[in-house]
């Protein structure tokens, strides 16, 4: 079979150094990484107690994971009976291969119209395509209208995190950027504007009502696309998806090939995985389902724009498939002791996180030094697959993605990559810790087989060709025989497959400001 | 080749090792909480609705005038929208109260356009279902509860629920819609989280939501 094509990384992220070197800069920013680990600490907590509620959990894991399969196995299928109830319910059908051909179709229909702005809702497909640069380029204002999303456009700043893209910011910080910019895009922030939350919503409802009311094009994306009726659904929380899913007469929604579900009654499993795992609540505010034009209700010129951008290229890939399962609950982001330290940006992609350092570079392939040094941004405790409501087993797929980047690289380049990493883990006393339980866990996964790289460390213990770890690290092995608590780092070392269910504490101390 | 082609083509390669068929995975597995008795199904959905800071009363069928007008009177509403399928008797104490009570359409006729709903306070409606286990009504937009933009605009939901209308748990909803209806599923009022992870009430959508529940 020829190779399918890989997305293009976007001029945004090419030139981005690893991620080791991205975290550097990341580590030393103590604001940030004081935010970071109050909200990863508190949507966790949250998290736990919305899933403890649940007593069929593991079962509702199984089914979502099984939902989405069906869905993926047969995608070419599920597709076009998607395309099918679309049109029968007059929706227009669009599809595009890449990012470039996406953006065309939605700046085509924006200028069709007549539009010099268009709406948006917080959309992970539109920011990888980087449908907003591509509107501007054409002259088309878009105004994001999630508050984070509306923090990070008008402080010129990129997403941090999937669910919460402002995290990264306090709001001293947000009360500034608002005070400073709202004015020169529409209209101002109260003279009086404080810090108090209550003050920095309302100052955000009041702009952005005006752009709403206004608005005769919005761009969305959407969670999950339901084959057998066409439905398309978006599950939010402030109301701004509403806005724009409803007021102005022409709706685009740009849906990645991957959102799509088989029946209408795999909702059922999905809406009660999505909420509890993403935000922790036992459902979010608000969740809108439509299914093309409704006669005197909402948009009246549906439009549905289906991207691939290198979703069939990992979908060829018979393990790291897997991964299309994804959701995008951030349940891993938090739950990741690499992510709650060095945030979102430093994985050079908006997919941030144990998932996005699987994701890209299974969409965007292993070429560039970002892409190559992201399977190993994980210290493979495993948290992230307990937590995963689709299962996503993020560990092992890791592990593949570490031998693949040794594989390819040679000689020089991959021994430089990895010195790096090296570094980078060796440069705090917990990372190495995690690196050496990693270790284990790899040795775990081998069988007793050569080890290929020590996670973490990639080709260089290749080339220093180092025995197969032990199954058991030396520290683990005295906690277990000598000591009266768990090992250092508070984790009993085992692979990730036999851990309690309960699991997604953080894996390290909670690290004073 | 068309892109669709070309994706399609790309997708019938990509999964060319898949063996099963479409559909073999058999029906949906149904995992749902189930519940003691209909009660306690009511008491269930009365609290994960205070839960989220939206108010919620229960009265007798005679009684829901009076609780949408103490609600709205509450809520310091001058003008109240109401669709045009909804029961009048829920809003006629609203209406002797002096609040002005105005149907979906302008002085032609048309129905009214998003700056006019703007200038509204307060909106009362009906819903399709409600969900006990996450305290969720859904609306399916029929006459009693009106086009989307009704529930959206105003800063102030009144819901009236009939018991009945209330299932345990997200599957039992999910099996009583019509997907061929647009449907907005309201879990308390609108909320942001993304300041610093304070829940604040209202960015968007209705700022207060008062749930009431008749049986
Ligand atoms: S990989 Fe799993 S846990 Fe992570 S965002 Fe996706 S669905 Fe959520």
């Amino acid at each position: 079979m020829t190779e399918l094509p890989v997305q293009d990384t976007s001029p945004t992220f090419l030139g981005m150094p690893s991620f080791q070197r991205a975290a550097a800069g990341a580590l030393a920013d103590t604001q940030q990484r004081r935010n970071l680990a109050h909200a990863t600490a508190t949507i966790r907590a949250k998290r736990a107690a919305a899933v403890g509620e649940v007593e069929g959990w593991e079962d509702l894991r199984l089914a979502g994971a099984a939902a989405k399969d069906e869905a993926l196995h047969h995608l070419p299928d599920y597709l076009e009976q998607l395309e099918a109830n679309l049109t029968a319910r007059g929706a227009t059908v669009h599809w595009a291969r890449d990012a470039a051909e996406a953006n065309q179709v939605v700046v085509d229909l924006a200028r069709a119209k007549g539009a010099d702005e268009v709406v948006k809702v917080k959309s992970m497909a539109t920011q990888e395509i980087e449908l907003n640069e591509a509107l501007e380029a054409a002259g088309i204002a878009a105004w994001e209208t999630d508050l984070a999303e509306l923090i990070v456009q008008l402080g010129e700043d990129r997403p941090s995190h999937i669910l919460v893209p402002a995290i990264h910011r306090n709001r001293a910080e947000i009360r500034e950027i608002f005070a400073r910019r709202m004015g020169a895009v529409g209209r101002a922030a109260p003279a009086d504007l404080t810090d108090e939350p209550e003050r920095l919503a309302e100052a955000a409802r009041l702009h952005l009502r005006e752009k709403f009311l206004r608005a005769r094009v919005a761009v969305s994306g959407a969670n999950f696309a339901v084959a057998d009726t066409g439905t398309l659904v978006v599950v939010e929380s402030e109301g701004n998806g509403r806005m724009c899913l409803t007021l102005p007469e022409t709706l685009i929604t740009v849906v990645g090939i991957e959102k799509v579900l088989p029946t209408f009654a795999d909702l059922a499993t999905m809406l009660q995985l999505l909420p509890r795992s993403s935000t922790g609540e036992r459902m979010n505010p608000y969740t809108s389902m439509w299914t093309g034009v409704t006669p005197s209700d909402g948009p009246q010129e549906v439009h549905v724009v289906l991207l691939d951008n290198g979703r069939s290229r990992v979908l060829a890939d018979e393990v790291g498939r897997e991964a299309l399962r994804c959701i995008r609950c951030s349940a891993c982001l938090n739950v990741c002791p690499v992510y709650e330290r060095t945030g979102g940006h430093a994985y050079g992609s908006v997919y941030p996180g144990p998932i996005g350092a699987v994701l890209n570079p299974l969409l965007r392939g292993t070429s560039s030094e970002v892409d190559q040094s992201l399977p190993f941004a994980s210290s493979l405790c495993g948290a992230c697959f307990e937590a995963c409501p689709v299962r996503i087993d993020i560990p092992s797929l890791l592990v593949r993605l570490r031998s693949q980047v040794v594989d390819e690289a040679n000689g020089r380049s991959a021994e430089a990559a990895s010195m790096k990493a090296a570094a980078w883990v060796f440069g705090d006393h917990r990372r190495l810790e995690a690196s050496q339980r990693a270790a284990t866990l790899g040795g775990r996964l081998l069988g007793g087989r050569t080890l290929r790289s020590l996670p973490g460390l990639g080709a260089w213990t290749q080339a220093r060709d180092l025995p197969t770890p032990p199954t058991e690290t030396f520290r683990q092995w005295w906690a277990r025989t000598r000591g009266d608590g768990p090992a250092t780092g508070g984790d009993r070392p085992a692979g990730h497959g036999d851990r309690p269910a309960s699991g997604g504490e953080p894996h390290t101390p909670e690290e004073g400001p | 080749m068309s892109s669709r082609d070309e994706i399609l083509a790309r997708l019938r390669a990509a999964t060319a090792d898949v063996t099963t068929r479409p559909g073999e995975r058999g029906p949906v597995p149904i995992i749902a909480a189930t519940s003691e008795s209909a009660q306690a199904t009511l008491t269930l959905f009365v609290e994960t609705v205070t839960d989220y800071r939206a108010s919620v009363v229960r009265c007798r069928p005679e009684q829901v005038g009076a609780e949408v007008a103490a609600a709205l009177v509450r809520g310091r509403a001058h003008t109240v929208l109401v669709p045009s399928g909804l029961d009048p008797a829920w809003v006629e104490r609203a209406r002797d109260a002096g609040l002005r009570v105005r149907p979906d359409e302008d002085d032609e006729g048309r129905p009214l356009s998003a700056d006019q709903l703007d200038g509204i306070d307060a909106v009362v409606t009906a819903a399709r279902v409600a969900v006990a286990t996450t305290g969720t009504i859904v609306l399916d937009h029929a006459p009693d509860q009106g086009r989307r933009a009704l529930t959206l605009v105003p800063d102030h939901h009144v819901c009236v629920v009939r018991a009945e209308q209330v299932v345990h748990d997200v599957p039992d909803a999910v099996a009583l819609l019509d997907p061929a209806r647009p449907l907005t599923w309201i879990s308390g009022p609108s909320a942001t989280s993304d300041i610093e992870l304070n829940r604040v009430e209202g960015v968007h959508g209705p700022r207060t939501l008062d749930v009431v529940v008749v049986d």
